[in-house]
């Protein structure tokens, strides 16, 4: 039996569907355990007991029922709208979510696809997702929607370099750009990137956050200004995706900082043998502790304005990543 | 061939002055919006994300009140007025009472007097609370809500224990007050009085009130982003303030230590020990301060007057039918929101002539054109929440 099941899973179609199945389930899995939390601690914090009734007991099903409460909803596509690029967005947005997924490695060789560019893919694909938010907010046919939208294409030129300059200090420290390569360098180094590059891990954070455009830097979503930016003309299934990419998105960027940062799936005086098991678990929680404190900042800082945001990474972030890069380079070099 | 001229300099002056045209767009923010506080209609001109020309629109909630009140009588108008401003209902009644028994000629009781003015403070103190909660709201800050509105429910239920209601207490009566049915001392009493336990309970709410400002001073004063929002944002000088005839917060936000507290006689203000706090550049936040020291003045106000509430009767000696003698008068007040007045014509019948309403959202929100020109889009908001107008005392 078992030796059918490996040689069903050396068959690569095989393979491939049992991966891409996996990740099709864990999207949303993670969106709706982020999207919990979120609403529970949110409460903790407010003074509120949060979601209570649905599923008997704490509230644990409420994000179920939401979700099927979207998929009741009544597809609304505006007449204004430019209906092939209002649906291709939502769709764009959930896609460069679930590609990141590829590259973040739970474990010694749990790793959907171990590319040599890893970090480099991490980042292209990650800016994909602004791409969708663009084209929702230009094709709703709608003026907040469209500021909205071009708010985070302004967005992005602000955070998108700090991204970048953030994550090469940890690049040059391992010597590879590949996502499983930098954990491995990190245990043989024996300590967490985080000891030497905090400063890079404090920018790439500040950046994520903004690449999310979750508060602070939520201008793009700006309920009291744009009602809800690109996503007003959204509904039931669209709106979802969005939704779900939303929190998903907290989750890959957290697990990417972890991966680059914090050791990924390594622990200090764990043992090889165990890793190769616990490296999953590992993984979750220090991503964990990532969103939390997203969730954290979220309910603790009112908004930016988009030009603070502006000269916040072109004045700080990116001078502050490029001295970093300096200097990794100069402990690279004499050290 | 002939040559255009006129063409030939128009092409060779766009020639030169090439320059990326954008177009400006028009957006309507409101009647239906999260942050224009009920049914306001700002048409904004904007270029990107700046708006060179914002026009408010009001008359959305208009209910014709200054009509309304020519054809009911005295009694009946209180129960209209306490929803100009519903956010502090309270606090509207005070200055049309007083204004109907100017011209009655009506001493009213020094106790029924305490109790108006302890009333109106905590009025004040909840408005203040609802704008301490919805301002950060406004920035995208959603805790501090949660925060100012669980002392505000505090101040409310007590406001409910005298009067019946949290928002619409119908509570003055010309010539006194009238608490809720079944309050009194104790339930067998005839007469109704003060519910039992008020003052004790009014004074712990107020330890508590005290103790949310310290707690939301910490939240939001101490943010460094609520600071790079607030400040220097919207600024209103002391001369074009009361030039377009702002009142209240907003004008002492701008440095004008003018408190009609302390100026009219409409309630027994003069007994008591209080300061009227001033802002120094009337930016947002400065705006945002002032109320909140506001709320610790209100405190120590009704600290005072609960030491000091003298015992008596709650009502003046009043006919059942009460028909004001011929006369006009206005009365202003001290109103959370600003200066609020009712100019009170009686020809002698049981309900006024006229009814001319001074509400102070009114005059505060005349400054919007002047404020918002040229700002930023979020800045329009930050400065829409920072005047503090409710869409019912603009548009009555």
């Amino acid at each position: 039996m078992s030796a059918f099941l490996s040689d069903l899973f050396a068959n690569f179609w095989v393979s491939l569907a049992g991966k891409l199945l996996l990740v099709a389930l864990m999207i949303p899995l993670v969106g709706m355990v982020i999207g919990y939390a979120e609403m529970k601690l949110s409460a903790k914090m407010q003074a509120r007991v949060g979601p209570y009734f649905a599923g008997g007991r704490w509230g644990w099903a409420q994000l179920i029922a939401d979700g099927v409460k979207f998929f009741q909803k009544e597809d609304l596509i505006p007449e204004e709208a430019d209906r092939p690029v209002f649906k291709i967005a939502p769709v764009l947005v959930l896609i460069s979510t679930v590609a990141l997924l590829v590259v973040i490695p739970f474990g010694p060789g749990i790793i959907f696809r171990d590319l040599s560019v890893g970090v480099f893919y991490a980042l292209a694909i990650s800016s994909l997702s602004t791409v969708g938010i663009l084209m929702a907010g230009w094709s709703s046919g709608n003026k907040y929607s469209l500021m909205g939208g071009l708010r985070a294409a302004g967005q992005l030129i602000a955070y998108e370099l700090p991204l970048v300059l953030a994550v090469i200090g940890s690049v040059m420290l391992a010597g590879t750009m590949s996502m499983s390569g930098i954990v491995e360098a990190q245990i043989e180094a024996g300590y967490p990137y985080l000891i030497i590059q905090f400063v890079g891990f404090g920018i790439f954070m500040v950046a994520a956050l903004a690449e999310l455009s979750r508060i602070p830097f939520d201008m793009p979503i700006a309920e009291s200004e744009l009602v809800m930016g690109y996503l007003t003309e959204y509904s039931g299934f669209r709106f979802l995706f969005f939704f779900l990419a939303e929190f998903a998105n907290m989750f890959t960027l957290s697990a990417i900082a972890v991966t680059l940062f914090l050791g990924g799936y390594w622990l200090p005086g764990i043992p090889e043998d165990v890793l190769a098991y616990a490296g999953p678990v590992i993984v979750l929680a220090k991503t964990f502790l990532l969103v939390f404190a997203m969730i954290w900042f979220r309910w603790t800082f009112p908004r930016f304005r988009e030009d603070q945001l502006q000269s916040l990474a072109w004045k700080w972030l990116i001078p502050l990543a490029l001295a970093n890069i300096i200097i990794t380079g100069a402990f690279k070099v004499y050290l | 061939m002939v040559v255009d001229q006129d063409l030939v300099r128009h092409l060779s002056e766009s020639s030169v002055s090439v320059e990326l045209q954008t177009e400006e767009m028009t957006l309507n923010i409101g009647p239906q919006h999260p942050s224009t506080h009920g049914v306001l209609r700002l048409v904004a001109r904007v270029d990107g994300e700046r708006a060179f020309d914002v026009q408010p629109v009001i008359g959305y909630m208009h209910r014709g009140y200054e009509k309304l009140s020519e054809v009911r009588t005295y009694p009946q108008i209180t129960t209209l007025i306490n929803r100009i401003d519903w956010v502090a209902g309270y606090a509207n009644e005070i200055p049309f009472v007083v204004a109907a028994e100017k011209l009655l000629g009506l001493e009213v009781p020094e106790r029924a007097q305490y109790i108006r003015l302890i009333l109106t403070e905590m009025a004040r103190i909840s408005s203040h609370l609802i704008f301490m909660a919805s301002y950060p709201l406004e920035l995208g800050a959603a805790t501090p809500l949660f925060f100012a509105l669980r002392e505000r429910e505090r101040v409310l239920d007590l406001l409910e224990g005298v009067t019946g209601g949290r928002f619409h207490p119908n509570f003055n009566r010309i010539g006194g007050v009238k608490p809720a049915y079944g309050s009194g001392s104790s339930t067998r009493k005839v007469i109704q009085d003060l519910p039992a336990g008020f003052l004790a309970a009014t004074r712990e709410a107020m330890d508590r009130v005290l103790e949310a400002v310290e707690e939301l001073e910490l939240l939001v004063a101490d943010n460094e982003i609520i600071l790079a929002r607030t400040k220097g944002i919207g600024v209103l000088p002391a001369d074009v303030a009361a030039a377009y005839g702002v009142s209240g917060p907003n004008l002492r936000a701008s440095g004008v230590a003018f408190d009609l507290r302390k100026v009219e006689d409409y309630l027994p203000y003069h007994l008591f020990d209080f300061e009227i706090p001033t802002g120094e550049n009337g930016d947002c936040w400065d705006r945002w301060h002032v109320r909140l020291l506001e709320i610790r003045q209100s405190v120590r106000i009704v600290q005072q007057a609960i030491d000091g509430i003298p015992s008596g009767p709650l009502q003046a000696k009043v006919p059942k039918i009460i028909k004001v003698p011929q006369g006009e008068t206005y009365v202003r007040a001290e109103n959370p929101k600003g200066e609020m007045g009712y100019y009170l014509v009686s020809n002698g019948n049981q309900g006024p002539y006229r009814l001319k309403i001074r509400s102070a959202s009114f005059s505060n929100i005349s400054i919007l054109p002047w404020i918002l020109e040229g700002v930023l889009v979020p800045d329009i908001i930050a400065i829409l929440g920072s005047l503090d107008f409710v869409l019912g005392d603009v548009d009555r």
